[in-house]
């Protein structure tokens, strides 16, 4: 066996060849790295920016009055925490009463809509029966309407039924499925699981119910988990229903409290504004910090708000 | 008949909730406000029948209704581009070589968590004051801003920013979509030295054409019920000089300030009209323009 001159060559050449496509690599990795730092530092400047509006929110609730506005810092000369326990008995009435009232609607709707949306999901995503599609239709049809144009007649017919001012116009529609994006967030997730559950239930005897209650609910926890936190959300933000239906200070909503602060504006209680403004926010922040997962599974698989 | 019975009752049961709500909260409400939009009520005497009275004046001389129209459509035609453009380009700064996306993309969708929130637009209506925020930051690079909430000309705008703000939902459906493009598409393109914009143009914008479409739809349609913070904003009336008269703020104000309903009925009509109009023509156009990807042309 000899190794021929070109033999030689050709691995020379292969050696040359490998060793350009190893820089031409690294030269691209380098590229590639340098971009991804560029990138990093466009995204950290854009989320400061994001950011910057709530982070000033929370420092003005700090800040003595009369450096609230003139200055960009965020960082108060002195913390003012009594901005905090002022602003909380600020109103007529302590925002302890609008925070329990908050809550009771809130808890209430949740509850509702999982109750409601749950069962219409499950008859539209497992059951058979004739007008199904009708139906799954005309429920498609309902997301579409703006709660303007069925909010007149709702208040007359509430008015007629003595409910103003009590807290059933708000929480009755959610036992009615009337928030349809949830259901149809559940029918996503109901048509997913296997068929073959429901089938080998039903020959072991099981009622409708049964699977529902036994083998559909506990298979869509995550299903059931985004709809709850996004309910809680939307109705702890809610202002107009409440705005319509709740005249009484003493059975006000958060939202409708805060409300209140902006006619005493003028009044130098700036401090004490934003202060229950964060405080408003905090159960929001919380609740997204502990469910950020299922938030964003919920939204990138039904598209919702 | 009872085979009939027995294999739709156990549904109709599951279903009896919505159904009820569907008649009672969706249905019944409809019909009883086209009613209502061909009378005069007041809620304390009876409704009196008008014929078209309501949307005659409504259409030829009611000034304040050609106003709302005119904010609302420009809201929108600013709104839903600004945020989706910035939706779209967040998305794909986010979708690429980046490992850790977890934190910036629960940054970017906070906003819109809280945006809708009264305190947010109480804060709004702090940093576009006339000593707020925006002016103080561009004062730093020399320039005199406007009174931005009480000048007429510049009021929407502030809600325009408050939109872009919240630009989270429509950027987590875009990233959703962008992971279903094929990695290998870019590959080859890279390979064949495609610049980066064709690329764009060639591969990613039509493959996204369905999500772009369906974000567009939702957006359109979320941005013409606006409602809270427009009411906050303009201390409920539509100030400053009617510029920032939401439709839906007109309509509020109709109804439950000045209780004519029959009236704010028929706005309420011409409103659902409006949205019906918007996604009919998408949905009908969208064969032009929006190719799903099982299809083959």
């Amino acid at each position: 066996m000899k190794t021929s001159a070109t033999d030689l060559e050709l691995a020379i050449q292969m050696d040359e060849a490998a060793r350009v496509a190893h820089e031409l690599r690294l030269k691209r990795d380098r590229r590639e790295r340098n971009g991804r730092i560029l990138k990093h530092i466009f995204l950290i400047v854009v989320s400061c920016v994001m950011l910057y509006p709530l982070f000033w929110l929370l420092a003005s609730s700090l800040k003595p009055e009369n450096e609230i506005f003139g200055s960009l810092t965020l960082w108060p000369s002195e913390f003012h925490f009594e901005n905090y326990t002022k602003g909380w008995y600020a109103l007529p009435i302590s925002f302890t009463v609008f925070y329990v009232n908050s809550a009771i609607v809130t808890i209430l709707s949740v509850i509702g809509n999982l109750i409601s949306c749950s069962f219409a999901a499950y008859a539209f995503a497992r059951l058979n029966f004739t007008g199904r599609s009708f139906f799954f239709a005309l429920m498609m049809m309902t997301l579409m309407i703006p709660y303007h144009v069925v909010l007149i007649p709702q208040y007359v017919q509430f008015l007629n039924l003595g409910w103003v001012d009590t807290y059933l116009p708000l929480v009755v529609p959610r036992f009615l499925a009337s928030d349809g994006f949830f259901i149809f967030l559940m029918v996503q997730f109901f048509r997913q699981l296997p068929r073959e559950l429901d089938e080998a239930a039903m020959i072991d005897g099981c009622s409708p119910f049964k699977i529902y209650w036994a083998i559909i609910l506990p298979l869509s926890l995550p299903a059931m988990g985004t709809a709850a936190i996004f309910s809680l959300i939307w109705v702890w933000e809610d202002f107009l229903a409440p705005l319509i239906y709740l005249n009484d200070i003493k059975s006000y909503t958060v939202p409708l409290a805060l409300r209140l602060f902006l006619d005493q504006e003028g009044q130098s209680a700036y401090g004490q504004m934003f202060a229950m403004s964060v405080l408003s926010l905090v159960p929001v922040v919380i609740f997204f910090g502990l469910f950020q997962k299922l938030i964003v599974r919920g939204i990138a698989t039904s598209g919702m708000k | 008949m009872r085979r009939f019975f027995a294999r739709n009752a156990p549904a109709y049961v599951f279903l009896l909730p919505w159904l009820i709500g569907f008649f009672l909260l969706a249905l019944g409400p409809i019909l009883a406000s086209l009613y209502l939009s061909f009378t005069r009520y007041d809620m304390v005497s009876a409704p009196r029948w008008i014929g078209w009275g309501n949307y005659e004046y409504m259409f030829t001389r009611d000034r304040r209704f050609w106003k709302a129209l005119e904010v609302t459509f420009s809201y929108v035609a600013l709104a839903v581009p600004a945020r989706l453009i910035m939706a779209l380009g967040v998305a794909m700064l986010l979708d690429k070589g980046l490992r850790t996306i977890g934190v910036y993309r629960a940054i970017f969708y906070l906003p819109s968590l809280l945006g809708a929130s009264i305190a947010i637009a109480i804060l709004w209506r702090q940093l576009f004051a006339a000593d707020g925020v925006v002016n103080q930051v561009l004062a730093m690079v020399g320039i005199q801003g406007a009174s931005w909430i009480t000048d007429p000309d510049t009021s929407l705008y502030t809600l325009v920013v408050l939109a872009m703000w919240q630009f989270g939902s429509p950027m987590l459906i875009f990233l959703a979509g962008l992971r279903g493009i094929p990695r290998d598409l870019y590959e080859a393109a890279e390979i064949d030295g495609t610049p980066r914009w064709r690329q764009f143009t060639r591969i990613t914008l039509p493959l996204l054409a369905p999500v772009i479409f369906f974000n567009l739809v939702l957006q359109t349609i979320e941005s013409f019920k606006t409602f809270s913070s427009a009411f906050i904003i303009s201390n409920g009336t539509g100030a400053p000089a009617d510029s920032l008269l939401f439709y839906t703020v007109y309509l509020f104000n109709e109804a439950f300030k000045f209780f004519r309903m029959g009236y704010a009925s028929a706005l309420a009509w011409f409103l659902l009209v409006i949205i019906a109009a918007f996604t009919a023509i998408a949905f009908f156009t969208s064969k032009y323009w929006v190719h799903y990807e099982n299809e083959r042309d």
